[in-house]
Formats: structure tokens, C-alpha cells, sequence
């Protein structure tokens, strides 16, 4: 869940509304980007972000640059990095081309850890440095602190230095407010020759945590034994009021045998019936299952989608290294159009301009999220590949061979047969068979 | 297959097993109790090692200092708690918050069958609390569990307090690959398995509890601390769980690593380890540890909230500190370490424990009998079944045969008549009729105790208790019951007939129990078989009679409890043990609906039945 919010973020940084509709700058420049958010469940996500055309120097020493030190970021609760190259015109009619180089790197920090239990938080205490100069080679060169306030009455938070300027954007439907430092700004670093920011919480964050997305979901393996089992994901829509349909993907392997008649949508205790259900179903070693469901959520409800499956046994070929492990299932896929909540937010009509009534914004009504759950791990019925079982696989052949010849000796019945005079014909038979030297039958 | 195919030798064969049967049955009894008595020796008793890999090299260096801090929570935790007079679930809830955990709360309640009287409860409704430990750069597939049962006798607050201090300290630290679950359960056991069954998503018992809002993946392994005091003497290790299921043996090993290592004193069945192997002193103090091992294991009773783990293919143990007049105490720091040590170890598993035993038993904490080597004790006492069977099945078939034949063996019994005919429609009724018995001692004390309690003057648990004694007692009137349906002709070859199958149907089950639990099935086996072998409708009967009641199911039990006490060194007086036994008694037919124990289905829909047979035999008229 920590790790989405991040991800999400600097997607929509990337294709944010300001990056297609401004100009190029007009020469080949380094723009760095530095964002600080606090996340829902107290830890702070720090994104990165270089834009640089490929032609220019990449060699970066100062500025933000100075922060990434490997051990602080590898001392991290999650980290991602990326790579972005794409080619851009350089003028209108697109005549020539450069190369647009994006890295971009986020971090989540344990603010527990590093904050030793408290959750106010520093750039020195992050990172174990500050900030001291710009790049001088970069044209734009940002921090933003998100200093959004949920609580309505005052603040609860508190950034120092004070920043010059905020910008306020929405972001995945909520709307934010950021401190903006710009450190091409000689006034933001000349005051104490670094730059240290320092945010504090006026007042213990535990019970102001920021609101819970509208959308959440859980996956879990339910059930117990190696025969049978349940997939069950819970799906949260914790919007007051609206509905809005999800679209559900499980890609589940052959070794789990789903029995799709079970499958079972049931949301305020209703079942709920999916508008549209595109299943393929396995076939062994070659594909997986795949289940693709939309689903309509009710508001503030939760859904549990449950499929059984029965476990595979494998050949001993196919088990890993390490069978005893388990065996990982896929997460679900999430696909929605989530209402915003800036929407959700109640509008005050007295202040707000007529119009509105008529022309609603619809634009910002809602906006796409999409959502992996966890990964499961399944234990599948495992031979254990020891001398033991090599015993117990030589005792059932022996088993096997002797039981049918111990299987008709009980079941036969033996009975000791009188030799018989036999009839007159016998007798003569057999008194020919004397004068010539044969046996007698 | 020459030997069997022949006749003639066959009929050899069979001579032989009829002239030298009683001595084999006595041999081979004799050799059965014998073989688990010296269990406990050397040849028999191996030192245990540690098989996983993942969890032996790697040694890991204890850092925990909380002991102040456990103190503290301790303090806390039982002043709230006699505050509010149950589980403090908010104080728990911002404690495990304000020490940086993931907060969960889970509310149950369950309507036992019948009163408790022992824990003096019946409408139970608690909350469980749980904190999460996420792993950084984890996808939460994989879990522990460290799980503080509290139940209104047991506060177990120092437990908590030592808990909620590792889980600070625990939340401190970067290595984590596994997310950590630390529990706190009210109503021990059934607040256990409330959330083991929401955990799992499962409905076993009937528990009505609202769904979990936080997993953590498949968990791994589980410790429940029991701890009764700030400072300890020893430390107690639980193995068994429910219906005998064992942990892993490597989770004991590695215990035991981290006692050695910490230079605590550990205790297994609460006897300390034997030192001196050599001599016959450790072995015969091993033998006890071994027979109360056995005597827990067999009763199916989890002896720990770790036991209701097992089911779920969690391996788990209890660890109990025990405070008593021991000269040298360790403080909480030092149980604290070990656990560290513990959980860090089981932070390194790559795969679920599985390398070690699962089938064992121990006669002291570092030696270990395995499965192949106390297997042959159980066999040689089913044997005496099966040699019982065989001569039976030659006495039949013989007979069958013709007198002539028959009349070779010398010291069999007299030849029967070749008349006779085996019908096998007259075993029918008493094998349905016993059957019917058992049905009715499952189903009746806990059906019926609602007229029972309004027409006697009795509680509802003591109805239960009274009727399943009843119709224990009253299965004892069956053989005068069964004549009327029985057709009176042939009855020597009947009643051989009758034992036969019900000697077969025993060895059957005991068979079964063995392989499952070897403890219940050993016990069982050592106390069915010597009345069963015997039964015979003819010679003095009273005796006989005295000797299959002293060998039914119940008095096992209650022989059982008798041995169970001496061997904790506090003898029961007669008395005494009559009401222990009436106790259990609730307690396992409570156990079973609870949390779907065995033992008590299992003595009254299988042994029971099959006990009646012989009875049956026994006043077979001729």
C-alpha cells in the first residue's frame, strides 16, 4: 500500500497537464526536481526527478544531487528507480530531434526508524546532508514539501524555513498544497549557506493521519491443509456516496485449479453480480488462468471476491529449489476511474460562482488509478525429497508387488484333491498307457 | 508364498500359531512396553541437531536492552487492566501504535455448549489485538507470530510488557524480512483460535467473530510467551498442541540453541535435562519426561496456545517462564534475548520448517526419539491382536473344515461341531447396537442437558458429565439387551466370529491412532489390549469382567490422570481423582466443540463401540 502512493505520484508528475502545454525551454538545460510527501501511514516518500537533454552535461555534482548517498537510500523501506529516454523536437516544425533523458528515483523513508519514533522529519536527517548550492549547470532546480492540511480548523504542521512560494495542484483527485523552494533563488540558500528543511508536526500525527484513499484493496489465501484453499481479495470503496466500477484481472498459475463455479462477489451481504467476465481457463504447464471481472462497488462498502481451487501435485521435475518455500500467486490487478476527492468534497454553493450549478467540472471528477495487490504465497502439497521419502517410495513398490500375490493366496481357497479311480474308459486308458510305458493320466 | 500355498505346511503353520499363542501374545506385550520403556536409553535416545540450514551457521548477536521499558508496559498494562477489569484493548491499541506498529483489533464471541465450571465461563465475548510489524522491502507473504494469551486466571502481564518492548525494539531495526505479528488474545485459547480462524478465513468452531482488517501473508512460525513474573527461575518449553500434533523439531532445537547460548535454565515437562547420560539416573529421570510427554500428548489437549497453531500448518511452541525457589533468577532482559535470537533466526528461514522431525519424542530437551524407533513398541502390542485374530481365524476355519482335521492340534480347544455354520447376519446386531451406544454418547450429554438440568436437580455441565456416564454405564447392560435380536443357534462360532471382527477393528483403529498420534494410540493400545486378547465367554467370568472394565477407554483415562499427577509429584487421593476425572471429562467433550479436539469423538464413535464388542463376547450366552 506505502509503495503505490509514490508510484502513482510520479506518474502523474511525469504526464502532469504542465509538462505537454508549456514550450521547451529554449536551450538544452537540466531541470531537477526534489518532492517530499508524507504518506497515510506516517512514512515520507522523497521523489527525484532529472530532466536533461541527452546532449548536455550529465556529469552532476552539486545540487540535488548531493543528497543521493547509497547508504541512507538503501536504508530505506522501499526504493524504486527509473529511466526515461524519448526523443523530442527541438523546434516546431520538428525538423530535428534531440534525445530527452528522465531518471527519476523515489524513496520512501521509515520516518519511525529514522526519526527515532517521532515523525518530524529533516533533509540532514534523511539524507545526512543539506542542501548547500544550486547545480550551475541546471536552468530549474526544485523542492517541494507537500504541506497539504487535512484537519480544517488550524495548522497542524510546520516547514522551516518558511517558503517563499506554495503551488497548489490536485494530485490523484486531491488537492495539495506544496512548499516550493527554488534554489536557483539566491535568497533560499544564502541566509545560512545551506539548506536544511525541517518539517514538524504541531501536533502528534497519529489521529490527523491524512484521509484513507476511496479505493483500497487486500488479497489472502484462505483456508488451511494442502488440498483445498480460497483466493479471497477484498475490495474497499470508501466513498461516502458514489459507486464506480472496478475492473478486476487475476492471473492465477495452472498449479492452483480453480473451480469457477465458486466464484463468489458478495459486497453489504448481496451478491453482486459483475457487468462483464472474461475467463480463460488454464491448461497445464502451457497458461495461467485469467480472470477479468467488472465490477460495480457500492459506496462505503466492502467487496469479497472468493474463488476455491484445489492444489496441483507437480511432476518432481517442477518443484523449485525450494518447494517448502511455496509458491507465489500473481497480485490482482485494479483498474478504476476513482471519484476525486476534491469532487467529494462538499461544494459551498453561497460562495461558489452560479455557473457552476450549470456547468459542473466534470474533468476533475474523477481520474484513473491502478492498484496491485499483494503477492501470495501458496504451499502446494511437497514430496520431501529425502531419504524418507525415497523409503517410502521403495516400500510402496515392494507393497504393491507383493500385494497381489498375498492378495490371491488369502483369497484363494485351497482344497485337496482325492486322485479319483476314474471312470471304465479311464481305467482302460490307463491300462494301455502301463503296457506301453507312459505315464497314466 | 511356497510356505502359505502348501497346504500341508500351511496346516503346520497354523499348529503352530495355535500351540505357541499365548506365549507370543505374552512375548510380545511384554517386548511392546518393554521397547517404550527403554525409549529413554541411549541406543534408543539421540542428541538433537539442528537439520535447517538456513537457521544453523548463521549466528546472530542479541541486542535487546528493554528490560526497563517491559518493566514498565508491564506495570502499565496490569494497572489498566485492573481498571477496566478486561483486556485494555485501547491502551494495548496506542501503545503497539505510539511503538510504531500497523494497530488491529478483532472482536469474537462464542456460546460454549455448556457452562465451563473449570474456567467459569459460558456466553464468552473478548477482543484480540494485534500490531503488525511490516518488513521494509518486503511484500508481506510471509510472516511470524509472537502471541501473549491472557486469559481472567492468567493476567500475563509481564508477557505483554516483555512483548510490546520487542516489538519497540524489533520496530527499531532494518532486517526484517518477514513482517512480525505481535498478538495479544484474550480468553487464552479461544481468543486464539477466534483470530486463527479469521486469520485463515475459516469456520471450525462455530466462533462468531467479525473479519480481520490486517494480514500479514502466510506465517511461519509462532512463539506464545507465558510469563508470570518479572523475574524467572526457568523457562518451560510446550510442544504438544492439539489432538498431539508437534512443531517441527528444529523450532525446539532452536530454542534450545538460544538456552545454551543465554545460559538459561530450560525446562521440558518442567524437569530439568538430566546431565549424566551414562549412568542409568538420566535415562530413568529421561523415562518420566518421556511418560509425561506421552500422557500430554495423547490427551489431545493443546498445552499452549501454540497448539491451536499447528492445525494451520504454523509451527509453533510456548515458552513458560517459571518462577520458583531457585537461587539464580534471570530478569526479563535475558528471556528477551533469547526470543530476539529466536525471531532472528526465524527471519532468516527460506523455506517453512521443514528439515526436522515431525514425529518424535522427547525424554529430555537436547535427546529425541524418532519416529522409526518408538514405531515397533506400538507394533509388538498390536501384534497380540493380530496373533488373537489368526488363531481365532484357524479355530473358525478348522472347524469349518471338519472335525477330523481339526482334531490334530492338540492343546487348541475342543473341536466344534462342523455343523455350524459362521452366519454372519448375527454379528450385525451387536455391531450396530454398540455402534448406536457410542452415537448416543456423543450426541446425548451435550443434547440433552437442557431436560436433564430441569429434571435433576443438577447444573448443565454436571448433566452432561452425569449423562455421559450414564450411557456409559448403561452401554454396559448391552449384552442383555442383545440376546432378544440374536438368533441362539451356533453361538460358540458366533462369538468367535464377534471377537474376531471386533479384535480386527481395534487393531484397525489402534493402528490409525498410532500412526497419527502414537502417544494416545500406544497408551490406548497398552491398556485395550491385554482385555481385549483375553475375552471369552467361558472360564470365571467375574474376573474377566473386572479385568475389561479396568481396561475400558474411561478407566484408562482415569488411570491415566493418576499417572499424570504422581509423575508431577502431587498423588491424588481417590476422591481427588474422581472429581479430576469428572472434570476432564466436561473439559474434553468441551475441547472437542471448542476446538475440534478428537480424543472425545474418537473414544465415543470408535473405541467405545469396539469395547462394547467384547463385552458383548464376554456374556456371550451359550
Amino acid at each position: 500500500m506505502a509503495a503505490t502512493a509514490p508510484l502513482s505520484l510520479l506518474v502523474l508528475l511525469l504526464l502532469g497537464p504542465g509538462v505537454w502545454g508549456q514550450t521547451e525551454p529554449p536551450r538544452d538545460s537540466l531541470r531537477e526536481e526534489l518532492v517530499i510527501t508524507p504518506l497515510p501511514s506516517g512514512d515520507v516518500a522523497a521523489t527525484f526527478q532529472f530532466r536533461t537533454r541527452w546532449d548536455s552535461e550529465l556529469q552532476r555534482e552539486e545540487g540535488l544531487s548531493v543528497l543521493l548517498k547509497a547508504d541512507r537510500l538503501f536504508h530505506t523501506s522501499y526504493h524504486s528507480q527509473a529511466v526515461h529516454i524519448r526523443p523530442v523536437c527541438r523546434d516546431a516544425r520538428c525538423a530535428s530531434i534531440s534525445w530527452e533523458l528522465r531518471q527519476t528515483l523515489s524513496v520512501v523513508f521509515d520516518a519511525f526508524v529514522t526519526g527515532q519514533g517521532k515523525q518530524d522529519w529533516s533533509l540532514f536527517r534523511m539524507f545526512s546532508r543539506t542542501l548547500t548550492e544550486p547545480c550551475p549547470l541546471a536552468s530549474e532546480s526544485r523542492v517541494y514539501v507537500d504541506v497539504t492540511n487535512y484537519s480544517q480548523d488550524n495548522e497542524t504542521l510546520e516547514v522551516y524555513p518558511p517558503p517563499l512560494t506554495t503551488y497548489q495542484d490536485v494530485v490523484l483527485g486531491t488537492r495539495k498544497t506544496y512548499a516550493v523552494y527554488d534554489l536557483l533563488d539566491t535568497a533560499v540558500i544564502n541566509n545560512s549557506r545551506s539548506l536544511n528543511l525541517q518539517l514538524k508536526w504541531k501536533r502528534p500525527p497519529g489521529n490527523e493521519a491524512p484521509p484513507t484513499p476511496f479505493l483500497y484493496a487486500q488479497r489472502y489465501v484462505s483456508g488451511y491443509g494442502l488440498h483445498n484453499g480460497e483466493l479471497s481479495t477484498l475490495l474497499y470503496n470508501t466513498h461516502p456516496y458514489r459507486a464506480f466500477p472496478v475492473l478486476l484481472l487475476d492471473t492465477v498459475p495452472w498449479y492452483l485449479r480453480l473451480y469457477v463455479h465458486t466464484l463468489t462477489i458478495t459486497s453489504k451481504g448481496k451478491e453482486n453480480k459483475p457487468s462483464y467476465i472474461h475467463y480463460q481457463p488454464a491448461q497445464d504447464r502451457m497458461q495461467p488462468h485469467l480472470l477479468e471481472m467488472l465490477i460495480q462497488l457500492p459506496a462505503s462498502s466492502v467487496t469479497k471476491v472468493s474463488i476455491q481451487f484445489e492444489r496441483a501435485l507437480l511432476k518432481w521435475t517442477e518443484y523449485t529449489p525450494d518447494p517448502n518455500h511455496g509458491f507465489y500467486v500473481s497480485p490482482s490487478v485494479l483498474s478504476a476511474l476513482v471519484p476525486s476527492e476534491v469532487a467529494a468534497q462538499p461544494v459551498d454553493w453561497e460562495e461558489s460562482p452560479l455557473f457552476n450549478t450549470l456547468f459542473p467540472a466534470s474533468d476533475s471528477s474523477s481520474y484513473f488509478v491502478r492498484l496491485y495487490t499483494e503477492p501470495l504465497l501458496v504451499s502446494l502439497p511437497t514430496p520431501d525429497f529425502s531419504m524418507p521419502y525415497n523409503v517410502i517410495c521403495l516400500t510402496c513398490t515392494v507393497v504393491a508387488v507383493c500385494y497381489g500375490s498375498f492378495y490371491n493366496l488369502l483369497t484363494r481357497t485351497f482344497q485337496i484333491e482325492e486322485p479319483s479311480k476314474g471312470g471304465l474308459a479311464r481305467r482302460l486308458a490307463n491300462l494301455i498307457r502301463r503296457a506301453r510305458g507312459v505315464p497314466p493320466l | 508364498m511356497g510356505l502359505l500355498s502348501d497346504p500341508v505346511r500351511r496346516r503346520a503353520l497354523a499348529r503352530l500359531v495355535l500351540r505357541l499363542n499365548a506365549p507370543l501374545c505374552v512375548l510380545s506385550y511384554v517386548a511392546g512396553i518393554a521397547w517404550f520403556l527403554a525409549l529413554a536409553f541411549p541406543p534408543l535416545t539421540q542428541r538433537t541437531y539442528m537439520s535447517e540450514n538456513a537457521m544453523g551457521s548463521t549466528m546472530v548477536e542479541e541486542q535487546f536492552a528493554g528490560g526497563e521499558r517491559a518493566r514498565s508496559f508491564a506495570r502499565d498494562f496490569a494497572a489498566h487492566r485492573r481498571k477496566s477489569g478486561a483486556l485494555p484493548v485501547a491502551w494495548l491499541e496506542w501503545t503497539m501504535r505510539s511503538v510504531g506498529l500497523e494497530v488491529y483489533t478483532q472482536s469474537f464471541s462464542r456460546k460454549l455448549p455448556f457452562p465451563d465450571e473449570t474456567h467459569e465461563r459460558y456466553m464468552v465475548s473478548g477482543i484480540n489485538v494485534y500490531g503488525i510489524l511490516r518488513a521494509p522491502r518486503a511484500a508481506s507473504t510471509e510472516s511470524l507470530v509472537l502471541t501473549v494469551p491472557c486469559g481472567p486466571e492468567s493476567p500475563n502481564s509481564q508477557a505483554v510488557g516483555l512483548m510490546l518492548a520487542l516489538a519497540a525494539h524489533f520496530r527499531g531495526q532494518i532486517y526484517w524480512a518477514k513482517d512480525i505479528i505481535f498478538l495479544v488474545t484474550e480468553h487464552d485459547l479461544l481468543g486464539s483460535e477466534a483470530w486463527l480462524e479469521a486469520y485463515h478465513d475459516v469456520n471450525v468452531t462455530g466462533m462468531q467473530s467479525s473479519p480481520l482488517q490486517g494480514r500479514a501473508g502466510a506465517i511461519q512460525a509462532a512463539v506464545a510467551l507465558e510469563l508470570s513474573s518479572d523475574v524467572v527461575t526457568s523457562l518451560d518449553v510446550a510442544v504438544e498442541g492439539l489432538n498431539g500434533q508437534l512443531p517441527n523439531l528444529d523450532l525446539l532445537n532452536l530454542f534450545q540453541t538460544f538456552c545454551q547460548k543465554g545460559g538459561l535454565l530450560c525446562t521440558l515437562q518442567g524437569k530439568l535435562q538430566p546431565q549424566d547420560w551414562t549412568s542409568a539416573d538420566g535415562p530413568l529421570q529421561g523415562v518420566q519426561t518421556l511418560l509425561l510427554m506421552a500422557l500430554q500428548q495423547a490427551s489431545g489437549h493443546p498445552h499452549g496456545a501454540h497448539g491451536l497453531f499447528l492445525r494451520y500448518r504454523v509451527e509453533a511452541l510456548t515458552l513458560r517462564g517459571v518462577n520458583s525457589f531457585r537461587q539464580y533468577k534471570y530478569d526479563l532482559v535475558a528471556v528477551g534475548k533469547a526470543l530476539e535470537g529466536m525471531f532472528r533466526k526465524l527471519n532468516h528461514l527460506l523455506e517453512r520448517l521443514h528439515q526436522s522431525f515431525f514425529f518424535y519424542l522427547l525424554p529430555a530437551l537436547s535427546r529425541f526419539v524418532s519416529i522409526g524407533l518408538y514405531m515397533p513398541a506400538a507394533g509388538f502390542l498390536l501384534l497380540v491382536l493380530g496373533l488373537k485374530a489368526l488363531e481365532l481365524w484357524v479355530q473358525l476355519h478348522e472347524a469349518g473344515v471338519g472335525p477330523e482335521e481339526a482334531g490334530g492340534t492338540p492343546g487348541s480347544s475342543p473341536p466344534l461341531p462342523a455343523t455350524q455354520r459362521v452366519g454372519l447376519a448375527s454379528l450385525v446386531a451387536p455391531l450396530l447396537i454398540s455402534q448406536a451406544v457410542g452415537l448416543a454418547l456423543y450426541v446425548l450429554p451435550v443434547l440433552g442437558q437442557h431436560v436433564a438440568a430441569q429434571h435433576f436437580p443438577v447444573a448443565e455441565a454436571e448433566a452432561v458429565v452425569l449423562t455421559l456416564l450414564a450411557v456409559y454405564a448403561a452401554g454396559l447392560a448391552l449384552p442383555h439387551s442383545t440376546h432378544w435380536v440374536l438368533s441362539t443357534q451356533a453361538p460358540d462360532r458366533s462369538w468367535m466370529a464377534l471377537k474376531l471382527v471386533a479384535l480386527i477393528y481395534l487393531a484397525l483403529q489402534l493402528a490409525c491412532i498410532t500412526l497419527t498420534n502414537f502417544s494416545l494410540g500406544f497408551l490406548l493400545a497398552a491398556t485395550m489390549v491385554p482385555g481385549a486378547a483375553l475375552t471369552k465367554p467361558s472360564g470365571p467370568r467375574p474376573l474377566r469382567a473386572a479385568l475389561l472394565v479396568l481396561t475400558s477407554p474411561a478407566a484408562a483415562l482415569l488411570g491415566g490422570l493418576f499417572l499424570w499427577q504422581r509423575l508431577q509429584e502431587a498423588p491424588l487421593s481417590l476422591a481427588e481423582g474422581w472429581r479430576l476425572f469428572l472434570a476432564v471429562l466436561a473439559q474434553g467433550v468441551l475441547a472437542h466443540h471448542t476446538y475440534g479436539a478428537l480424543l472425545f469423538p474418537l473414544l465415543a464413535l470408535g473405541l467405545f463401540p469396539c469395547w462394547l464388542l467384547f463385552w458383548n463376547v464376554l456374556f456371550w450366552k451359550r
